[in-house]
C-alpha cells in the first residue's frame, strides 16, 4: 500500500513537472509574440505619426496657393468669394440619371512614407 | 568518545570492591565518573550548538549575500521596461499634438535622429570630419578634426538630421559615429499662426531621447497638458481655423505692403463664444526655425513681438464708442441727443480739438459717425469719472487679456494712474491709455454679444459665454446700430461692400515718441468691426502700424484711408469661409424694393 502510493505521488511529480516545463515554454512563446507586436504597433504609429505630418505639409495653404497658381490655365481655381453662395432654388438638379457615371477605381495605392519602404524591404 | 553508546556505570562494582579492600571511599569513584560523563555531555553539547551558529551564520551569510547580488544586479543592469506590460501601448507620443477647430494638425511630432560621435571609437577621424563637413556645409572641419582627434570622448554634432542625411553618415562608415532617437516638433503649416503657437526646443538631452519644452505660445501655456503621460498623447484642439487664420494672414499682409506699413495685427473673434479665430501679427517668423531674441533695435519691431497680444498702443478713436454706449445705458443721452461741441476744450496746457471743424453742435450719433472727439470727452464728462473707469474695467481694459498664451500678462495695458477729469476726457477718445488689440477685440465682441461681456479664449468652446451683463440689451443694440452708421455714412465708408453689412469704429492716433510727446507723421490706425452688422457673429480688429496711403496728392493716414479698406478686403475674402451667407442688411433691401415699385 505505501509503495503504491510513493509511485503514485513520484509519477504525479513528474507529470506536473512536465507540464510545467511546457507551460512555462508557452508563456514565454507568447511574451515574444506580444513583444513582436507591441514592436508593429509603435512601427504602424510612428508610420501614421508620418503620413499625417506628411499629410498636413502637402496640404499647408501655402502650397495649396501656389499649386492654384501654378494650375490656373486648367483648373481656373480661385479664393472662395461671396457671388459663390446660392440659394436652394437657384440649384440644377439632375432630372434622373439611368447610368450612373462609374466611379474610378483606385487598386495602386502608393506608398510615401519611407517606413513602408524599410517593410517592403525587409 | 569512540562508543557513546557504551554506558559507563557510575559505580562499577570491580572499582569499588577494589576501593573498599584499600579502605578508600568509593563515593569518589561515582564523582569522578560522574564528572568524566559530564564533560562528555558538556563537550557533546557544545558542538551541537558550534554546528548550529556556524549553520546559522551560513544562512545569514547566504540571504546577505542574495540581497548583496540582487542590489548589484539592480544598480549596475541597464533598465528595461517588463515584457508582459501593456502600459507602454497607450504612451503613442511624447508631446500631444496641437489641432485647429476643424483637427487640421497645426503642431505634431517626427521622428527623427541625432548625430553624436564617440572620438576614442573613430578608425579615421580626420576623414570623418572631411566627410561629414562636406554633408553639413555648415560644420567647421578643422573644429571636427579639433574634437575627434583630442580627448574628447562624446561629442554632439546635430541635433537633428534628415533620413538623407543619415543615409550619407551611414555610407561614411565611421563606426565612432552614432545616431540616437528624436523626436522633433513639426509645424507643418510653416509661419502661419507661428505667434499663437510660439515654438519648441530641446530640453534634457540624453544618447536615447531628449526631452521637447514650448518656448513660446500655447507651446509654453500648455506644456504640462501637452507632455502629461495621464492624457496620452491626447491633442489640443485650439480655437483657430486654419483657412481662415491663412486667408487672414496673406490679406493682412498684402494690406500691409499695400499701406506701406512697417507691422500689421489682425484678430477675428467670434462674439458669442469669445473664441480666437484668427490672429495674426505681422511680421511673423517660422516657429520651426525660431529666431533667436533679438539682440539690437526695438523688441517691439522683432518677429518675435505679437502685436495682437503683448502689443499696447493708444488705438484711438475705436474707444469713442465706449463713451455713447455708456451714456445711452445710463439713459443720459440718446443717439439723437445734440452735444455742444464748441472747442476746442482748454484744459491746462492741453487742449482738445476734431480732426474737422464740425460746427457748434452736433448729435451722439454723428459725434460717432463724424469722430467728434469734442463730443466724446463731452460724454465723458455727462459719465463722470468713477462710472467711466468702473464701465471700462468691466470691459476687461485694465488687465491683461486671460487669452491662453505664456505671453498674455505681458500685455497689460497701460492706464495713467491719476484718473483725472482731463485722463477721462482723453480717454473717452482713445488717448491715455494703451491696450492690445485683443483686448479691443474682446470688449467690440461684448457690444457685439448684445452687452454680455466676453472672454477671449484659444480653445475650442461647446457653447456661448454666459458672461454678466455690463451692458443693457438696448444700449448694446443702439451702440451696434451707430456703428453701422460709421460704415454708411461715416468715416469707415471703405468698409460699405457688397454682399455683407459690416459695422465698425476708425481709429487713428499718433504714435507716441520714446522720448516724450507725439510724432507727427507716425500712426497706429485701428479699424474695429462687427460683422454681419445687424446680427454681429464676428468681430474682427485691424490695426496697421504707421500705415500711410500715397495714392493721393499728399499722404493719408487716418484709419479710415488705411486700416478700413484692408478690413473690408478681409471680410470679403473671411466671411464666405466662415459660412456667413451674403446679404445685405434689410434696411437697404426696403429701399430697393421701394425703388422698383
Amino acid at each position: 500500500m505505501r509503495t503504491l502510493l510513493y509511485i503514485l505521488s513520484f509519477a504525479a511529480l513528474v507529470g506536473l513537472g512536465f507540464w510545467a516545463y511546457q507551460e512555462n515554454y508557452r508563456t514565454k512563446q507568447i511574451v515574444n509574440e506580444a513583444e513582436r507586436l507591441q514592436v508593429q504597433i509603435s512601427q504602424a504609429r510612428a508610420r501614421l505619426g508620418v503620413l499625417k505630418a506628411e499629410w498636413a505639409y502637402l496640404n499647408r495653404p501655402d502650397r495649396l496657393r501656389e499649386l492654384a497658381e501654378l494650375n490656373f490655365t486648367p483648373l481656373a481655381l480661385m479664393p472662395i468669394s461671396p457671388d459663390q453662395f446660392g440659394r436652394m432654388d437657384q440649384v440644377d438638379y439632375p432630372s434622373s440619371d439611368p447610368v450612373p457615371a462609374p466611379l474610378v477605381e483606385i487598386n495602386n495605392p502608393v506608398e510615401v512614407s519611407t517606413m513602408s519602404m524599410q517593410e517592403a524591404g525587409q | 568518545m569512540s562508543a557513546p553508546s557504551l554506558r559507563i556505570p557510575l559505580r562499577p562494582l570491580a572499582r569499588i570492591l577494589d576501593a573498599r579492600q584499600r579502605g578508600e571511599n568509593p563515593d569518589a569513584i561515582e564523582k569522578e565518573n560522574l564528572r568524566l560523563r559530564h564533560e562528555e555531555m558538556r563537550d557533546r553539547a557544545r558542538i551541537r550548538a558550534e554546528g548550529r551558529i556556524v549553520l546559522l551564520g551560513a544562512m545569514f551569510a547566504l540571504a546577505f549575500a542574495t540581497i548583496g547580488l540582487k542590489m548589484w544586479v539592480v544598480a549596475e543592469s541597464e533598465p528595461a521596461e517588463p515584457r508582459t506590460s501593456i502600459a507602454g501601448s497607450s504612451i503613442v507620443a511624447q508631446r500631444g499634438d496641437i489641432l485647429d477647430r476643424h483637427g487640421r494638425v497645426l503642431a505634431t511630432n517626427l521622428d527623427t535622429f541625432a548625430l553624436y560621435a564617440h572620438p576614442h571609437q573613430m578608425v579615421e577621424p580626420e576623414r570623418a570630419a572631411q566627410e561629414l563637413a562636406s554633408i553639413f556645409p555648415d560644420l567647421d572641419q578643422d573644429r571636427l578634426t579639433r574634437d575627434f582627434t583630442g580627448k574628447r570622448r562624446f561629442v554632439w554634432i546635430r541635433r537633428k538630421i534628415s533620413p538623407e542625411q543619415r543615409q550619407a553618415v551611414h555610407d561614411i562608415g565611421e563606426p565612432g559615429l552614432l545616431f540616437g532617437p528624436r523626436e522633433m516638433r513639426l509645424y507643418p503649416n510653416g509661419a502661419l499662426a507661428a505667434h499663437i503657437l510660439g515654438g519648441a526646443s530641446y530640453g534634457e538631452e540624453g544618447v536615447h531621447a531628449a526631452e521637447i519644452k514650448g518656448t513660446a505660445g500655447v507651446e509654453r501655456e500648455f506644456n504640462d497638458f501637452l507632455t502629461d503621460p495621464a492624457n496620452g498623447g491626447k491633442p489640443l484642439q485650439l480655437s483657430i481655423d486654419l483657412t481662415v487664420q491663412a486667408a487672414a494672414e496673406q490679406m493682412l499682409y498684402g494690406g500691409m505692403r499695400l499701406m506701406n506699413a512697417k507691422g500689421a495685427a489682425s484678430v477675428l473673434m467670434d462674439a458669442k463664444t469669445g473664441e480666437i479665430i484668427s490672429m495674426v501679427s505681422l511680421p511673423d517668423f517660422d516657429p520651426n526655425d525660431r529666431p533667436g531674441l533679438p539682440t539690437e533695435g526695438h523688441p517691439d519691431d522683432s518677429p518675435l513681438f505679437n502685436r495682437a497680444v503683448q502689443g499696447v498702443y493708444e488705438l484711438g478713436s475705436t474707444f469713442k464708442i465706449f463713451a455713447a454706449a455708456q451714456a445711452i445705458d445710463l439713459g443720459l443721452v440718446k443717439p439723437e441727443t445734440i452735444v455742444d461741441i464748441k472747442g476746442p476744450i482748454r484744459w491746462g496746457r492741453h487742449s482738445i480739438r476734431d480732426f474737422h471743424n464740425y460746427g457748434k453742435e452736433l448729435s451722439v450719433a454723428d459725434i460717432i459717425i463724424k469722430s467728434s472727439n469734442i463730443g466724446s470727452a463731452r460724454l465723458a464728462e455727462m459719465i463722470g469719472n468713477d462710472l467711466q473707469k468702473q464701465f471700462l474695467g468691466q470691459l476687461g481694459l485694465f488687465e491683461p487679456t486671460p487669452v491662453e498664451m505664456v505671453e498674455a500678462p505681458s500685455g497689460q495695458p497701460l492706464v495713467q494712474k491719476n484718473w483725472t477729469d482731463l485722463t477721462a476726457m482723453t480717454v473717452s477718445y482713445g488717448h491715455g491709455i494703451s491696450v492690445s488689440p485683443l483686448h479691443l477685440a474682446a470688449a467690440y465682441a461684448t457690444i457685439a454679444n448684445d452687452g454680455k461681456r466676453v472672454r477671449p479664449t484659444l480653445l475650442v468652446q461647446d457653447g456661448p459665454q454666459d458672461g454678466p451683463q455690463v451692458l443693457s440689451y438696448s444700449a448694446a443694440l443702439q451702440a451696434q446700430d451707430l456703428l453701422r452708421l460709421v460704415v454708411s455714412e461715416g468715416t469707415a465708408s471703405f468698409a460699405r461692400i457688397d454682399h455683407y453689412s459690416v459695422g465698425g469704429k476708425t481709429g487713428t492716433a499718433d504714435k507716441p515718441k520714446p522720448t516724450g510727446g507725439y510724432y507727427k507723421d507716425k500712426t497706429i490706425s485701428t479699424f474695429a468691426s462687427m460683422f454681419p452688422a445687424h446680427d454681429p457673429q464676428y468681430v474682427l480688429i485691424v490695426t496697421l502700424d504707421e500705415g500711410v496711403e500715397t495714392s493721393g496728392s499728399e499722404p493719408r493716414r487716418t484709419a479710415g484711408w488705411t486700416a478700413v479698406p484692408v478690413a473690408a478686403e478681409m471680410i470679403t475674402r473671411i466671411a464666405p469661409l466662415l459660412g456667413l451667407r451674403p446679404e445685405i442688411a434689410p434696411a437697404t433691401l426696403a429701399d430697393i424694393t421701394l425703388t422698383s415699385q
